[in-house]
C-alpha cells in the first residue's frame, strides 16, 4: 500500500482515559493508527492491550468512565475526536460501521432480522419504507444466507452462530460504508465457520474498496487477511508492519513472543514459550502411551438422546403424542479407550457432541444408553445426581473451559482449591487445608499471595491455574480438559498448555483433551478421535492425523484453521 | 466507624483481623461514596436509636395522660405538642419506632426465610416443586394484597402477632419469586458443575454455592420490603386492626390525629406520618448500599 496519499482514517497520539475507583488509568497511550482507502489492517494484540478501547475511540463509543484525552482521530478530513454527538450518529452505520464479537448480543433479539436491516437502512435515508424490504432481502443474499425471502422474517435464536454474524455483516455493509471496524469477528465461531465468514467479510469490502480494521488476537488470521498489521501491548502499539514482514522479520520482543506462542504445524509444545523460559526438561515431554496395559477408560456405544419437546404440564391425551415424538441424538453410539497414562484428544466443531461426551463420561449427565468403564468398573448406570459422593469421584476429574463461569464468585482462589479437599480429600483441619493449598498452589504456578482473592481480582490465566489446581487437588487418574484454554490470551494458552504436561507427568494422570482446534491437541495428545454429528469420523495417532488425515471432515478442519506464513 | 475499625485491627489473629478489616473497608467505601447511602445509613442508625433507646431518653411516659394539658400545639415543653388526653406526641413517637420496626422486621425475617427457601427449591429442582411453589405464590397475588392482609388479621384475631404473619404471607411470593429466578439462571452455571465434581452434594451445592450468589439482589428486595411492611403494620392500624389504643403506634396515631385535623390540631396526625415517611424513605435509599456491601464484586 502507497502511503504518500492522505489516509481515509488517521489515528495520531490518540490517548483514552478510564477513570475508575483508583484513579485515571490510560487504557491507550500515544496510538498512531492510519489506513489508507481500501487498505485492510489488522490490530493484534492480547486481551487488556486496548486494541478494542481504540476502535471504541473511533467510533466515539466508549463508556461513560472513558473519555479521548488527547491525540486526533481524523477521518476523511473531519475531527472525530471533537465531533459533535449527532454529526457522530450520521457517520456511524453511514461512514464507519462496526461488527462486534458476538453476533447474538448484538442483535436485538425481539426483532426479526430483516427489520434490523431495514432500520439502518431507513436510519441512513438509503431506503424509505416502500424499497427497503427488497434492499433487505438484497442485503441477505449478498452475505449469501440460504433462502433470504424466509429468512427476512426469522429472529435471531432461530439461527447460528455464523448465520446471526452474517446477518450482522449485512447491517454493517448495508449503506456502503467507506470504513468497516470488525472487533473479533470470528470469536466463538467453529473453524470451518470462521473461514466462510472472514471470506465473506473480505470478498464484500475488496468488491467495495472498502477500508477496513480486523481487531483480533489471532496473528495467523491477520496475516493471512491483511495488508498490515498494527501490534499493541498495553495499551501501546510496538510494531507497525506489512503482514509479509512483520512474520518474516518480527522486530519488537513482544511480537516474537506472540509469534512463538501460536499453536502451528510442525513444533513441540516447548516451542511456544520464549526461549528463557525454565521448563521441567528432564522430564519426558511425551512419554511412550503404554499401549499393552488395560484402558483406564472404555466407552462402548455410548448414546445420549435428548426429547425435542418437554412440556411438563400436557393435556393427558396428548402425553403419548408428545412422547412419540423424535428425540435429538447429541452422542450417537460412540466407542472409545484411554490408556493410563495417555492424551486423548476429542475434537469437533460446535454441536458435535464432544461436551456431551465429556459430561456423560464425567458423570455429570446420564447417558441414554452403553457403557463406561472406568477403571474395572461400569459407572454408566450409577445416577449423576449421586456420583458426588461416590468412591470413585475424586479419581475422574474435569477442567473446565471457562475459568471465570467455573470459580464461584463468592469463593477465594484458596477457599475454591480447599473444596474438593474437605468433601472429598478428607481434610478436616484449616491449617491442613491451608497446607496442602499452598502445594497445589506451587504446582500449578499460582502465586501464594493471590489465594485469598476473589476470582473477578484474578486475571483470566490465575484463573485457569486455580481451576486446574483444584481439579488436581484429589489426584486424579482421569482428568477431562474441555477446551481449558479456548478464553486464553495465546501467551496464557502456551503457558498454561505447558503446565498440563508437566502435571500429567509428574502426578501420572491422563487426559481426554476435547477441543476445536486441532493445533493444539497436537500439542498435548497422542492420539486424537475426530467427531461429527456425535458420531467419531476419524480416530488414530495425532501426527498421522494431522498430516495425512483420511476423511473429508478432518481435512476441511485441518484447512480451516488459519495459518501464519512462519 | 473509625472506632471499629481499630478494635478489629487490635484482635490477635492477623489473617481474620485483616479479613474483617477489609470488610469494614469496604463497608466505608460504600457508605461514604454515595451520598444517598450515607443518608440512608444516617437515618437507619437515628432509627435504630430510637427503637432501642428511644423509651428510655424520651422526656414524659408515652402512656401518661395528663386532663390538664390537652390538645396543646408544639411548644418547648411538648416539641410535638399533646393530644387530646394531653399526652406528649413527641415521646409517643419515638416510642413507636420500636413496635413498628419490631413488627416489619420480624415479618420480614419471616418471608424472607420462607420464601426464599420455597424459592430456590423450585429453582434448582424445577419440576413439581417449582409447580407448586409457583401456583402457591400466583394464589396469593391473586388477592388485592392489603385486603389478604385485613382478612388474615380479621380471622385469625386482632393481635400483633397475627400483623407479623399476615405481612409475612402477603410478601412471600416476592422471595419466592426472586429466589427462584436467581437460583435457575446459576443452576446449570460452570461453579455448580464444578462443585458437583468436588463431591458437594445437591442441598450443598443450592446452600452453599448457588444461595449466597443471589443474595446480592434479595437484599434490595429485604430492604424495600422493610418499608412495605411499615406501612402495611400502620396501615392495618390506621383501619382499626392489630395494635389497639393506648399503645403508641404511627398508624394508630396518624388515625386517631386525623380525625383532629379539621379541628386545627394538625400536629397529631403529622408527625406519627413523617415518623412514618422518614422510616419508609430509610429502608427504600438502604437497597443499593446493602447491595454493594454484600456483593463482593464490587471489593476491588
Amino acid at each position: 500500500m502507497t502511503t504518500t496519499e492522505i489516509p481515509l482514517l488517521d489515528v495520531q497520539d490518540l490517548t483514552v482515559e478510564f477513570s475508575t475507583r483508583n484513579g485515571t488509568v490510560a487504557a491507550v497511550r500515544k496510538v498512531n493508527i492510519s489506513v489508507a482507502k481500501g487498505e485492510t489492517v489488522a490490530i493484534v494484540g492480547e486481551s487488556g492491550s486496548g486494541k478494542s478501547v481504540t476502535s471504541y475511540a473511533v467510533m466515539r463509543i466508549l463508556d461513560r468512565a472513558g473519555r479521548i484525552a488527547s491525540g486526533s482521530i481524523v477521518f476523511s478530513g473531519i475531527g472525530l475526536q471533537s465531533a459533535p454527538e449527532s454529526s457522530m450518529r450520521e457517520l456511524r452505520g453511514r461512514e464507519i460501521s462496526m461488527i462486534f464479537q458476538n453476533p447474538r448480543a448484538a442483535l436485538n433479539p425481539i426483532r426479526t432480522v430483516g427489520h434490523q436491516i431495514e432500520d439502518v437502512l431507513i436510519r441512513h435515508a438509503q431506503a424509505t419504507s416502500q424499497t427497503a424490504k427488497a434492499k433487505a432481502i438484497q442485503m441477505l443474499r449478498l452475505v449469501r444466507i440460504n433462502d433470504p425471502e424466509a429468512r427476512y422474517h426469522a429472529y435471531p435464536f432461530e439461527l447460528s452462530g455464523g448465520m446471526c454474524q452474517r446477518i450482522v455483516i449485512a447491517i454493517a455493509l448495508a449503506c456502503q460504508p467507506r470504513l468497516l471496524i470488525a472487533d473479533e469477528p470470528t470469536t466463538g465461531l467453529d473453524v470451518t465457520t470462521q473461514k466462510a465468514v472472514m471470506d465473506l467479510v473480505m470478498e464484500l469490502t475488496r468488491q467495495r474498496a472498502m477500508s477496513t480494521i480486523l481487531i483480533t488476537h489471532d496473528l495467523g488470521m491477520a496475516a493471512q487477511y491483511c495488508d498490515r498489521v498494527v501490534v499493541m501491548e498495553k495499551g501501546v502499539v510496538v510494531e507497525t508492519a506489512t503482514a509479509r514482514e512483520i512474520f518474516r522479520s518480527p522486530q519488537h520482543p513482544y511480537t516474537r513472543k506472540l509469534m512463538q506462542a501460536t499453536p502451528r504445524p510442525g513444533i513441540a509444545i516447548r516451542d511456544l514459550l520464549p526461549e528463557d523460559t525454565e521448563t521441567a526438561a528432564s522430564a519426558p515431554v511425551r512419554p511412550p502411551a503404554p499401549e499393552a496395559s488395560a484402558p483406564i477408560l472404555s466407552v462402548r456405544d455410548l448414546v445420549k438422546e435428548y426429547p425435542r419437546s418437554g412440556g411438563a404440564f400436557a393435556w393427558p391425551w396428548r402425553r403419548a403424542e408428545l412422547l412419540d415424538q423424535t428425540v435429538v441424538r447429541a452422542v450417537g453410539g460412540i466407542s472409545f479407550n484411554v490408556g493410563a497414562g495417555e492424551s486423548v484428544g476429542l475434537v469437533g466443531e460446535s454441536g458435535c457432541g464432544k461436551s456431551t461426551t465429556s459430561a456423560m463420561v464425567m458423570r455429570l449427565i446420564d447417558p441414554t444408553s452403553g457403557s463406561i468403564t472406568f477403571e474395572g468398573q461400569d459407572i454408566a448406570g450409577i445416577p449423576a445426581r449421586s456420583f458426588a459422593t461416590h468412591p470413585l469421584r475424586p479419581r475422574l476429574q474435569l477442567v473446565f473451559q471457562d475459568p471465570t463461569d467455573s470459580l464461584n464468585p463468592r469463593f477465594t482462589a484458596a477457599r475454591a482449591i480447599a473444596d474438593p479437599l474437605y468433601r472429598l480429600g478428607g481434610i478436616t483441619r484449616a491449617d491442613e487445608a491451608r497446607e496442602r493449598v499452598e502445594a497445589l498452589a506451587r504446582d500449578v504456578g499460582l502465586p501464594l499471595d493471590l489465594l485469598d482473592r476473589f476470582p473477578h481480582q484474578l486475571s483470566g490465566g490465575q484463573k485457569a491455574r486455580v481451576g486446574i489446581a483444584r481439579a488436581i487437588a484429589l489426584s486424579p487418574r482421569l482428568l477431562i480438559l474441555d477446551e481449558p484454554t479456548a478464553a486464553l490470551d495465546v501467551s496464557v494458552q502456551a503457558v498454561v498448555l505447558n503446565l498440563l504436561v508437566d502435571l500429567k507427568s509428574a502426578l501420572g494422570m491422563s487426559y481426554l483433551f476435547v477441543s476445536h482446534d486441532l493445533h493444539v491437541v497436537r500439542l498435548l495428545c497422542d492420539r486424537v478421535i475426530v467427531m461429527k454429528g456425535g458420531r467419531i469420523v476419524e480416530e488414530g495417532n495425532a501426527e498421522t492425523i494431522m498430516t495425512v488425515p483420511r476423511d473429508a471432515y478432518t481435512r476441511e478442519l485441518i484447512a480451516a484453521a488459519p495459518h501464519p506464513p512462519i | 466507624m473509625l472506632a471499629r475499625n481499630e478494635k478489629a485491627t487490635a484482635s490477635p489473629t492477623t489473617s481474620t483481623a485483616a479479613r474483617k478489616n477489609e470488610t469494614l473497608r469496604h463497608v466505608r467505601h460504600v457508605i461514604v461514596s454515595n451520598p444517598a447511602t450515607l443518608l440512608a445509613f444516617s437515618l437507619l442508625v437515628v432509627i435504630l436509636l430510637a427503637a432501642i433507646l428511644g423509651p428510655a431518653l424520651v422526656p414524659y411516659d408515652p402512656l401518661e395522660t395528663n386532663p390538664s394539658r390537652p390538645l396543646q400545639s408544639p411548644s418547648w415543653s411538648h416539641w410535638f405538642g399533646t393530644d387530646q388526653l394531653g399526652r406528649d406526641v413527641f415521646s409517643r413517637v419515638i416510642a413507636a419506632a420500636r413496635l413498628d420496626l419490631a413488627i416489619s422486621v420480624a415479618a420480614v425475617a419471616i418471608s424472607f426465610v420462607l420464601g426464599s427457601m420455597l424459592g430456590s427449591l423450585a429453582g434448582y429442582f424445577g419440576g413439581w416443586v417449582d409447580t407448586v411453589v409457583g401456583r402457591l405464590c400466583d394464589t396469593i397475588m391473586a388477592f388485592p394484597l392489603f385486603v389478604l392482609a385485613m382478612g388474615i388479621v380479621a380471622a385469625l384475631g386482632n393481635t400483633i402477632e397475627n400483623i407479623v404473619y399476615a405481612t409475612a404471607i402477603i410478601n412471600l411470593p416476592f422471595y419466592a419469586r426472586m429466589a427462584c429466578a436467581e437460583v435457575s439462571v446459576r443452576r446449570d452455571a460452570g461453579f455448580v458443575q464444578a462443585a458437583r465434581l468436588t463431591g458437594n452434594t445437591d442441598w450443598r451445592i443450592l446452600a452453599m454455592h448457588i444461595f449466597p450468589n443471589a443474595l446480592p439482589p434479595m437484599m434490595v428486595q429485604v430492604s424495600l420490603n422493610l418499608g412495605w411492611a411499615i406501612l402495611n403494620a400502620a396501615g392495618l392500624s390506621f383501619i382499626g386492626l392489630g395494635v389497639r389504643p393506648p399503645t403508641p403506634e404511627w398508624g394508630i396515631m396518624v388515625a386517631e390525629g386525623a380525625n383532629y385535623i379539621i379541628s386545627g390540631e394538625w400536629w397529631l396526625a403529622l408527625f406519627p406520618g413523617l415518623a412514618l415517611m422518614i422510616a419508609v424513605f430509610t429502608f427504600n435509599l438502604l437497597g443499593d448500599g446493602l447491595r454493594d456491601i454484600v456483593d463482593p464484586q464490587r471489593r476491588t
